[in-house]
């Protein structure tokens, strides 16, 4: 095996802990506060492994967005709440049977279609530096439709943010 | 002039060959040497740039504290060698020997965890500053995404800061900070837009070779209208971004003790003062490289002339900082929001518009 393939294994096991890690911090710990910090820890472990992919482009956009403004407006949330801050909650309620049947449902369909999907290997590499444009172009032409619908649902969700805050 | 102009490409490739000797007669496979070598030679860049953020740190504390002292009047640091210079090393002995104090009621790992949080994401740009003619660390593709996206994490640290203290002065500081960086991050970005619509590409090292040539008219800060109003909506971002007077409401001492970093002492704190001053390092390097054409100059070597550009545009940032009166928080989001946005998208459009004009007489 050449050390490229093998710092990629240590890489990818590394970044999974780090994510799965994470992942499990964000449902079972009892301070919501570090449920937050947790979850930007699996944020960071996934934008990881998309660079482990030589997927760039989506790894900032994965920090830019995940890490930089949804966790971020978490952590917001979080504050702005009055006595959610200081208080430790149980991280279960009396759904948690119930939450907890859909997820282990969700990861079985997962594990199902990563196992029966075909995923094509290709040998050569990536287009690497000419891929930021087509996908510039792809989402104006290809996409555009889609790209236009997730702008008017982001902007209607900042309308109703401002609306219900002026209230 | 020759050597002074590659200096430091060439400083890396003697040693990289001299690597590559060294290691010829422990006769490792070709694959194992060649790694070897870059992680060596990958270290050896790593801890350059790392041992230069507190250099840059002290050496800006220094001259703040001159440029302010002059603008109102004083003398500054004075005492400690010629012009006061060797108070830079005083001030960091002070500042690695004081005692470190943790608040009792502090979250322990959220308080220890935030300046190395804070610090991070801003030694990680570093990597990607063209720092001259080929002494770009790194030259990503998405260099001008990196950077935002790094940027954009400044806020977690601040947010671990002021929560992890259990104090409302660092609470409150914390709070305003984010809200703050969150605001002026949309215009900073909308500015940078303009200018990666001129250059057609992300990547840093392309944006400053884009701009060579024509006596320096070619700087993207000459590409009349959009480039001067894409600037000085950066710089007044980038300003506010890295929370400096008259933004300085996240550490107003007079409303809030020191804002996040209240409850910080020793190096703690120090990484804190730290993070502070990179990051105005940062945002103005960056606003050389998009807008005042990076390591591009005549006669001086190209790494001069990025320093000099920067330091020019850290000089304005400490002029503002003696300038200005601290503002009110409703007239800070007010600016963002209603003046700062606006004219930033207004800039986007122009940009569209003027792309076939600056094609036509060979701009871009």
């Amino acid at each position: 095996m050449s050390i490229d393939l093998v710092l990629t294994y240590v890489a990818f096991f590394v970044l999974a802990a780090i994510t799965i890690i994470g992942g499990l911090l964000v449902a079972f710990v009892r301070n919501i506060m570090h449920a937050a910090l947790a979850l930007m820890m699996a944020f960071m472990g996934v934008a990881g492994i998309y660079l482990l992919l030589e997927a760039e482009f989506i790894a900032a956009v994965q920090v830019l967005i995940y890490v930089g403004a949804i966790a971020v407006l978490i952590l917001f949330a979080i504050m702005l709440t009055r006595g959610l801050m200081t208080r430790t909650l149980p991280p279960e309620n009396n759904q948690w049977l119930a939450a907890g049947g859909l997820a282990l449902l969700l990861f079985v369909a997962l594990v199902y279609i990563a196992v029966t999907t075909h995923w094509p290997v290709g040998t050569q590499a990536l287009a690497g530096t000419d891929l930021i444009p087509k996908i510039g172009t792809e989402l104006v032409t290809t996409y555009v439709l889609p790209f236009e619908v997730a702008s008017i649902l982001l902007l209607t969700a900042l309308i109703g943010a401002i609306v219900i805050a002026r209230e | 002039m020759d050597i002074l102009n590659n200096l430091f490409p060439n400083i890396y490739n003697a040693l990289n060959d001299f690597f590559h000797g060294l290691l010829r007669g422990a006769n490792l496979r070709p694959d194992a040497e060649s790694f070897i070598v870059s992680l060596i030679m990958g270290l050896i860049v790593v801890v350059f740039l790392v041992a230069i953020s507190p250099f840059l740190m002290l050496s800006l504390t220094w001259v703040e504290r001159k440029v302010v002292a002059r603008i109102q009047n004083r003398l500054g640091p004075n005492r400690v060698g010629p012009w006061g210079i060797f108070q830079i090393f005083a001030d960091m002995i002070k500042m690695l020997t004081k005692e470190d104090i943790v608040p009792a009621n502090a979250d322990r790992w959220v308080h220890f965890l935030a300046p190395v949080v804070t610090m991070i994401p801003i030694t990680l740009i570093l990597a990607v500053i063209p720092w001259g003619r080929g002494m770009a660390p790194a030259d990503l593709n998405i260099g001008v995404l990196y950077v935002i996206a790094l940027s954009s994490l400044g806020t977690v640290g601040i947010f671990m800061a002021g929560w992890g203290s259990n104090n409302k002065f660092a609470l409150i500081g914390g709070m305003r900070a984010v809200a703050q960086i969150i605001s002026y991050e949309v215009p900073q970005v909308l500015a940078i837009v303009a200018i990666v619509l001129l250059a057609g590409s992300l990547s840093l090292v392309d944006i400053v070779k884009l701009q060579g040539g024509w006596a320096g008219f070619r700087w993207f800060l000459f590409a009349i209208p959009v480039g001067p109003i894409a600037f000085v909506v950066y710089m007044i971002s980038a300003i506010a971004e890295v929370n400096r007077t008259p933004f300085d409401l996240p550490e107003g001492e007079s409303e809030i003790v020191a804002g996040h970093h209240t409850e910080y002492s020793g190096m703690k704190w120090g990484l804190f003062y730290m993070a502070e001053y990179l990051n105005l390092f940062v945002v103005c390097a960056i606003a050389a490289t998009l807008f005042l054409g990076g390591w591009q100059g005549p006669l001086l070597p190209p790494w001069i002339w990025f320093f000099v550009k920067t330091l020019l545009l850290i000089l304005i940032a400490m002029w503002v900082r003696g300038t200005f009166p601290r503002i009110r928080m409703d007239q800070l989001m007010k600016f963002a929001w209603q003046v700062l946005v606006p004219v930033a998208l207004v800039n986007i459009v122009l940009t569209g518009l003027a792309l076939p004009i600056f094609k036509a007489i060979g701009l871009i």
